[in-house]
């Protein structure tokens, strides 16, 4: 059962240009994507700085404008503002930002920034409210003393855990997390991850993992997507894309990951090399004409990827 | 034996204290380092724990009036700490050259990119406008930028993460310098790019015999380009051995927890590791005592020295502290 | 660039037009007319009847204003009712005066602010920085007109060091060496009054942009590359700190030539601010509309100069 279906969905800013400043062309930041997450699951969307994987995340909570496509959050379609307030969509879906210092008002003390959604959404006498807050920051692990202090008395670790309690706060149905763990040290990053993961089980929320770090989202989600240039090159299970991959690209990805493999550094390398290798000879096999990423062919039931019909028998035929 | 000439640098007993509010707090506490010809020596941690203290330390750039540098960092014959600024900037750039973290802050919007990479040979070599100018463009081709001729012209802005942090290495790199200081030189960039730019500082190695100081948090980073590693916590070296030791025989508490927490593990399903509590502050880390047990407090204080030193475990496999023999992990024996 | 000039340019020909046409309906809307001020005891109603008549006061509103239009067309920016002379030979006249009284002002404000500027963002904290933030903190909190009068009374009355009023001496030959010393004469102690309560915003955007520049990366790469610290200071840190006063200076230059009100009525100097001032309180539409539609142009112009200025200087804008 999906929550969440995105169809063709294109998010594109207009170029302006010339002696009238008249509209020349456009950054198609998203262009035509469709994949769609199940209830309760972590799907990860994966792509390098500038390939849409942000741009996608803002539209399906709401705060960009969607070019054309549709978003369907339980059979409606959510790019119309009117079905978002009829669904109460804006409190069934919350967004987790990468910068916790930046997305928590400064001159807010922790109960007003987590109670702040609460507050939009539903009508709480004060104690109901503050038991919830209590409530929240237990969850996520911080201390009730918490309520009363400011967003800079606590580490970066912390305020990413504020800001998932905020994002949990009015039992949403799915989570937009952009980056949520990537300006944080390891050990704080297991920290959140964790959380996250708890949450999830006790709530069963859905999480978007937007990450460029394809470690994490091996560790958070079943199925995933790989992002690049405004579209999708490649969905599969976790399996699929991480011992299977296809594109060009998601094997130049992962082969880019540095692994924690002392021994094996340098077959590692020369195996990075002949990728990038491949990957800078036959661009006209990986992308079309004008560099554009091809349309998605079914490779399984779960398993896509962005090449030509005949590149996919190919490959599935080398395979056995 | 190693051959004396080998040796590039010679860091004893290196104290950084920063002055908080009127007190002076060690952020660098008795750091101990020797690097060499042809070696990358990562220094590792999470932040605040002191790595980039030791290298705006070595390269002499801090905040002269709240900083306070003791102890020695050897080059050749020179004491870096306590060296006059005029001497020092006949070292900085020429003998010891630095790359940051972030590329665009790193470089100034308002000059052009050729020209930055000329300043540095402007200050330390005899050459003329041509000749800058034809060093500039060789070292574009060494670091592999396109055109570089056009790139000569171009402002930061208009180049790609990529591009601008290869520009930056020109700088560091011009006036081929015997060390190379890194601080986090990729953490800034896309996975695919970092993998460039470290198998070009690699190659950078290959061809100078430099050595390279690689201060990052990554361990990744560390497994795929390190010779000799550091691994630093609350201003301390806590552990330090070849690469592979490292790696394969992690010993220290926190060496291992912070592998045990990277999610690269093969078991998806399960929790990653936490490691408890939080790094205390500058102003909150303890004075005596081993700096890690209070995140470990189910072992026992007696595991721990009450003044930790370190102990040569195995020959070039250093360890702060005893409680290492006894630790364990929760839930395990 | 030029061709975004040329356009910008364009541009200001519907916004001249909506000013021309704001600043005619306001005029209109003066109680009274350039007439009424002669109307005494002796007048003749019908005399006034037929001047109204005859200038085309009578006329419907739009007759006047297209009419005015055209003539502005024409460059004929017509004749005072007033002083029954041409509106451009008066403006010329002022204009002089106020454009060096302005310059002198302008160059011994930049000649104050900026070393003041460096030497505070320089010594940030110390004692430099901290009486440099007093005499900040004065010249903005006094009144111009308090300041200007106490200047006035202090070294035009009591110590006699400066002519109190008028623009040059009376009796003095123009084009000779005397009256252009005379000129300078009366001009020192205003320029250097306005010179001085101008100095606050040039100061403050200079400290600021030196101490925020100071601890940018990028001046850190500087000094790794073993750059003396006299020369990063001066070319690199000073360099991008000047960047916000640059944005400035075009709506400075052309400032030079709109004058102070302020400064000129209490030096009673012969200049735009005082013609501007003159005109409102005689009803002298026709200077008045052309006053006001040559202070929009100068705002205008100083923008655009400003955007020209900046986009020179910083590679990172250009005008679009």
């Amino acid at each position: 059962m999906s929550i969440i279906d995105i169809k063709n969905l294109k998010v594109h800013y207009p170029i302006r240009s010339g002696f009238f400043n008249r509209i020349t062309d456009y950054v198609r930041a998203v262009d035509g994507i469709n994949f769609s997450i199940n209830e309760g699951e972590t799907y990860g969307l994966i792509g390098e700085s500038g390939s849409g994987k942000s741009t996608t995340g803002k539209a399906i909570v709401g705060i960009e404008k969607v070019t054309s496509g549709q978003i369907f959050y339980k059979d409606v379609d959510i790019t119309k503002a009117r079905n978002r307030r009829r669904l109460d969509y804006n409190k069934d879906v919350q967004m987790i930002f990468q910068d916790s210092m930046s997305s928590l008002n400064p001159r807010k003390r922790i109960e007003d920034i987590i109670a702040e959604p609460i507050r939009n959404f539903e009508n709480l006498t004060t104690d109901e409210e503050r038991r919830r807050v209590q409530e929240l920051l237990d969850i996520v692990g911080m201390p009730s003393d918490a309520i009363y202090k400011y967003p800079h008395e606590f580490s970066g670790g912390q305020r990413q855990r504020i800001g998932v309690a905020r994002a949990v706060a009015t039992h949403p149905k799915l989570i937009v997390a952009d980056e949520p763990t990537s300006a944080l040290d390891l050990s704080v990053q297991a920290q959140v991850l964790n959380f996250m993961k708890h949450i999830q089980q006790q709530y069963n929320i859905s999480y978007l993992f937007i990450s460029h770090d394809l470690g994490v989202v091996k560790h958070m989600s079943e199925n995933l997507a790989i992002m690049h240039r405004g579209r999708l090159v490649e969905i599969g299970t976790r399996d699929e894309i991480y011992n299977h991959p296809m594109h060009i690209y998601t094997k130049r990805l992962l082969s880019a990951i540095p692994k924690v493999d002392v021994d094996h550094r340098e077959e590692n390398k020369k195996h990075r090399e002949e990728v990038e290798h491949e990957f800078q000879e036959d661009q006209s096999k990986w992308y079309d004409k004008d560099g554009g990423v091809f349309p998605l062919q079914k490779v399984s039931g779960t398993h896509w990827v962005a090449l030509p019909q005949s590149e996919v028998k190919a490959q599935l035929k080398e395979e056995k | 034996m190693e051959k004396q000439s080998d040796l590039l640098l010679d860091i004893q007993h290196l104290h950084t204290a920063y002055r908080l509010q009127g007190d002076f707090y060690d952020a660098a506490d008795d750091i101990n380092l020797t690097l060499k010809k042809d070696e990358i020596l990562a220094i590792v941690g999470e932040s605040g724990c002191g790595k980039s203290t030791v290298a705006s330390s070595i390269i002499g750039l801090y905040d002269h009036k709240n900083t306070k540098v003791t102890g020695d960092i050897l080059y050749n014959e020179l004491n870096l700490v306590g060296l006059n600024e005029d001497l020092f900037n006949k070292v900085r750039g020429n003998n010891i050259g630095m790359i940051f973290q972030d590329p665009l802050a790193s470089l100034n919007p308002l000059m052009r990119v050729g020209d930055q990479v000329a300043e540095t040979l402007y200050y330390h070599t005899k050459m003329n406008d041509k000749e800058r100018h034809a060093r500039v463009i060789e070292l574009f081709n060494q670091v592999g930028m396109p055109n570089p001729e056009e790139m000569y012209q171009m402002y930061p802005h208009e180049l790609s993460g990529g591009l601008r942090q290869r520009v930056v290495i020109a700088i560091a790199i011009a006036c081929k310098p015997e060390i190379i200081i890194a601080d986090e030189p990729t953490t800034a960039l896309d996975v695919t790019i970092q993998a460039q730019i470290l198998d070009l500082l690699e190659d950078i190695q290959r061809q100078s015999h430099s050595g390279i100081i690689l201060i990052t948090h990554d361990l990744g980073v560390v497994a795929e380009t390190a010779d000799e590693v550091a691994v630093m916590y609350g201003g301390q070296i806590i552990e330090k051995a070849d690469v592979k030791t490292i790696f394969s025989h992690p010993l220290h508490p926190y060496t291992r927890s912070l592998l045990n927490s990277m999610p690269q593990t093969e078991d998806e399903e399960d929790d990653l590791h936490v490691i408890q509590g939080t790094v205390p502050s500058l102003k909150n880390m303890p004075c005596s005592g081993c700096r890690f047990a209070k995140r470990i407090p189910w072992i026992p204080a007696s595991a721990h020295e009450e003044e930790p030193v370190i102990h040569e475990v195995e020959p070039g496999h250093f360890v702060r502290c005893t409680c290492y023999k006894t630790f364990h992990f929760q839930g395990e024996k | 660039m030029w061709k975004t000039v040329l356009r910008r340019f364009l541009i200001m020909i519907p916004q001249l037009l909506i000013l021309s046409l704001l600043v005619f309906i306001l005029a209109k809307m003066m109680p009274g007319d350039p007439f009424t001020g002669l109307i005494n005891p002796n007048s003749d109603p019908k005399e006034i009847a037929r001047l109204r008549q005859e200038y085309g006061l009578n006329d419907a509103p739009w007759v006047q204003y297209t009419r005015w239009l055209g003539n502005l067309f024409h460059g004929d920016l017509g004749e005072s009712y007033i002083q029954q002379v041409p509106v451009s030979s008066l403006i010329w006249d002022r204009a002089v005066n106020t454009f060096w009284l302005s310059l002198l002002t302008v160059i011994i404000s930049y000649g104050i602010s900026i070393p003041m500027g460096i030497s505070a963002g320089r010594h940030q904290d110390e004692w430099q920085d901290q009486s440099i933030q007093i005499f900040n903190y004065v010249t903005f909190a006094i009144p111009g007109f308090v300041f200007y009068i106490l200047g006035l009374w202090l070294f035009g009355f009591v110590l006699n060091w400066f002519p109190i009023s008028g623009s040059i001496g009376a009796g003095v030959d123009s084009g000779t060496l005397a009256a252009f010393g005379s000129r300078l004469y009366h001009m020192i102690l205003p320029a250097i009054l306005s010179a001085l309560i101008t100095t606050t915003g040039t100061v403050q955007y200079l400290r600021t942009g030196i101490v925020d520049n100071k601890v940018e990366d990028y001046v850190r790469t500087a000094r790794s590359k073993g750059v003396p610290e006299r020369v990063v200071f001066d070319k690199h840190i000073l360099r991008n700190s000047l960047l916000p006063i640059a944005s400035f200076f075009g709506t400075t230059i052309t400032g030079l030539l709109g004058g102070s009100m302020i400064i000129e009525s209490v030096f009673s100097y012969p200049g735009m601010g005082k013609l501007f001032l003159d005109s409102i309180g005689q009803r002298d539409y026709t200077t008045l509309t052309a006053l006001i539609l040559l202070f929009g142009i100068l705002t205008l112009v100083g923008n655009l100069l400003s955007d020209i200025i900046i986009s020179i200087i910083d590679p990172r804008i250009r005008i679009k």
